[in-house]
């Protein structure tokens, strides 16, 4: 039965891509963006860029009023308790980096930092990193078969000596979400600073941090059908007032002189330099069309696509799908068949997947892979999508074998 | 410059394909005329890295003239590095500092496989052959 998605029109690049021939199912890796965002850069740029917090003329401070706002529906998104608690980064990954030099000052040699096994290298390499300089121990949780961090083992490993818990959400390989209640709570028990990597989490469903009880939260714009360049990273207050200034430069001065300086709070504080503008005036626009969506029709869409997907894999001979995935996305690995040459032969047929690592290359190796296919979803895929790739996969198959 | 008479048959054929499935067909067969690599061969120090499959490229030089030996474990990649070989077998290095490879897969109705984007392994060989054939 053909599930259309009543969302697609409003994706003018779905229908572009389309008539190109291909079909988009890379979702976890970057989303097509909705007319609304469009509408909103096209404006901006089209009546007067400024640049935000600095000047008393009347571009700047409707540049700076919008941006402003911007921050209002971020913060109004993750459910924040302030909209000063929200920091507008280049990326997610950016806002990862923040958060591990931010803290480095608070790590002691032989302090330990907790991670999981599946994280993306943006949520493993900047702590590993303050790991290496600061002589600490990086900790990692491992998994169960199903591709969840194991509770068990993760509750004995985390102890009084961890001073940070850095996981994700729902990992952009297995599609698995993570328990994090039960970590979260475990993590602060000791006394460790808990950061969630939103990446892939916040993108389906509504995720409220003062529920979540993290001190951190993080996610990145252009997954969230926002524009890229814009990450944004939540803190408690408590836990934002931890963190020392990492980049300098711009409007996070406070008073500075040619052998010293004084520097804001957040979220000012830490965002130097000029901020991705129109970017984070367009995240907030893409804010407003997703807050219209019925956020119920988006989750049951979301889920029957879901086990379209998996129904289509688990029909099919020789398919291992990695870990028990939840939502969104699948991997999976085809015996006797390289991924590179199945994922050559659905370019071919204008398939857009992704073939290889994932950046997440200890988790594959893991998992004893070189690399995984990886089909993942937006709102704006139809059953039709799941179909042509399914009959792209049965051709590419019968080629090779 | 003289096309190789091997490199003139790819040529003839690439040209005939119909579609992606007979292009598929050809460079599956070309990969499967590729010489095989010893396993000494297959060692880190000719590893093309930038690929995600496995990829190996050795260079030598006889009488001036390049000798190439390529393999990987993906297939397509093997019928790729074939029809690379092919056009570049016993040039001297001038004769292949001025060849222009992207042509040669424009040609065969290739030059996709030439992105730089990370999953495809050719543009790291032909940065790696470069590099082989400069320090020489």
């Amino acid at each position: 039965m053909f599930q259309p998605s009543p969302w697609r029109a409003d994706f003018p690049a779905i229908d572009a891509l389309q008539r190109q021939h291909q079909t988009y199912l890379d979702s976890a890796a970057t989303s097509q963006k909705p007319q609304a965002l469009l509408d909103a850069l096209s404006y901006y740029y089209g009546h007067g860029a400024a640049n935000v917090h600095r000047a008393q003329h009347l571009p700047g401070a409707l540049a700076t009023q919008a941006f402003e706002t911007s921050r209002d529906k971020v913060a109004a998104w993750l459910n924040a308790a302030d909209s000063q608690q929200i920091i507008f980064t280049h990326g997610a990954t950016s806002a990862l980096n923040l958060l591990a030099y931010g803290l480095e000052h608070r790590f002691e040699a032989g302090d330990e930092i907790a991670v999981s096994a599946l994280e993306h290298h943006a949520n493993l390499l900047p702590w590993q990193q303050l790991a290496r300089r600061r002589n600490l121990r990086l900790v990692i949780l491992p998994l169960d078969v199903q591709g969840r961090i194991d509770l068990d083992q993760a509750l004995q490993l985390i102890g009084p000596r961890t001073r940070v818990l850095a996981v994700s959400q729902l990992s952009n390989v297995l599609g698995t979400w993570q328990p994090l209640p039960a970590l979260l709570a475990h993590a602060r028990a000791q006394g460790a600073l808990t950061v969630v990597d939103g990446a892939q989490g916040v993108v389906h469903g509504r995720h409220d941090v003062q529920q979540l009880a993290c001190d951190y939260y993080v996610f990145s714009s252009h997954k969230l059908y926002g524009p890229e360049g814009v990450g944004v990273l939540y803190g408690r207050s408590q836990a934002l007032a931890l963190l020392r200034h990492w980049q300098f430069g711009g409007e996070m001065v406070q008073l500075a002189e040619y052998q010293s300086a004084s520097f804001r709070p957040a979220p000012l504080g830490f965002e130097a330099g000029t901020p991705p503008i129109a970017g984070v005036i367009g995240l907030g626009a893409t804010l407003d069309y997703l807050a219209s969506l019925d956020a119920h029709a988006v989750e049951r869409h979301e889920s029957s696509l879901h086990q379209h997907l998996l129904r289509g894999l688990a029909d099919r001979d020789g398919i291992r799908v990695l870990g028990t995935p939840q939502t969104a996305l699948a991997s999976f690995v085809i015996e006797g068949v390289h991924n590179a040459d199945i994922a050559h032969l659905l370019t071919e047929q204008g398939i857009a997947v992704r073939a290889g690592h994932h950046c997440a290359m200890p988790l594959l190796k893991g998992l004893g892979l070189e690399g995984a296919i990886r089909v993942s979803l937006g709102l704006y895929n139809d059953s039709d999508d799941l179909q042509r790739f399914f009959e792209a996969l049965d051709q590419g198959l019968e080629l090779l074998r | 410059m003289n096309v190789p008479t091997p490199a003139r048959e790819a040529l003839e054929q690439f040209e005939q394909a119909r579609g992606w499935e007979q292009r598929a067909r050809l460079l599956m067969q070309w990969g499967d005329r590729l010489e095989p690599l010893s396993d000494a061969d297959k060692c880190e120090r000719n590893r093309v890295h930038g690929c995600e499959s496995l990829v190996w490229l050795v260079a030598e030089q006889h009488d001036g003239q390049w000798q190439f030996k390529a393999s990987s474990d993906a297939r397509l990649l093997r019928g790729l590095l074939a029809l690379l070989l092919v056009r570049v077998q016993g040039l001297a290095s001038s004769e292949l500092a001025d060849l222009d490879l992207r042509a040669w897969f424009n040609q065969l109705g290739l030059e996709r496989q030439l992105s730089p984007s990370r999953s495809n392994g050719l543009h790291a060989v032909l940065q790696r052959m470069a590099e082989l054939v400069s320090v020489s």
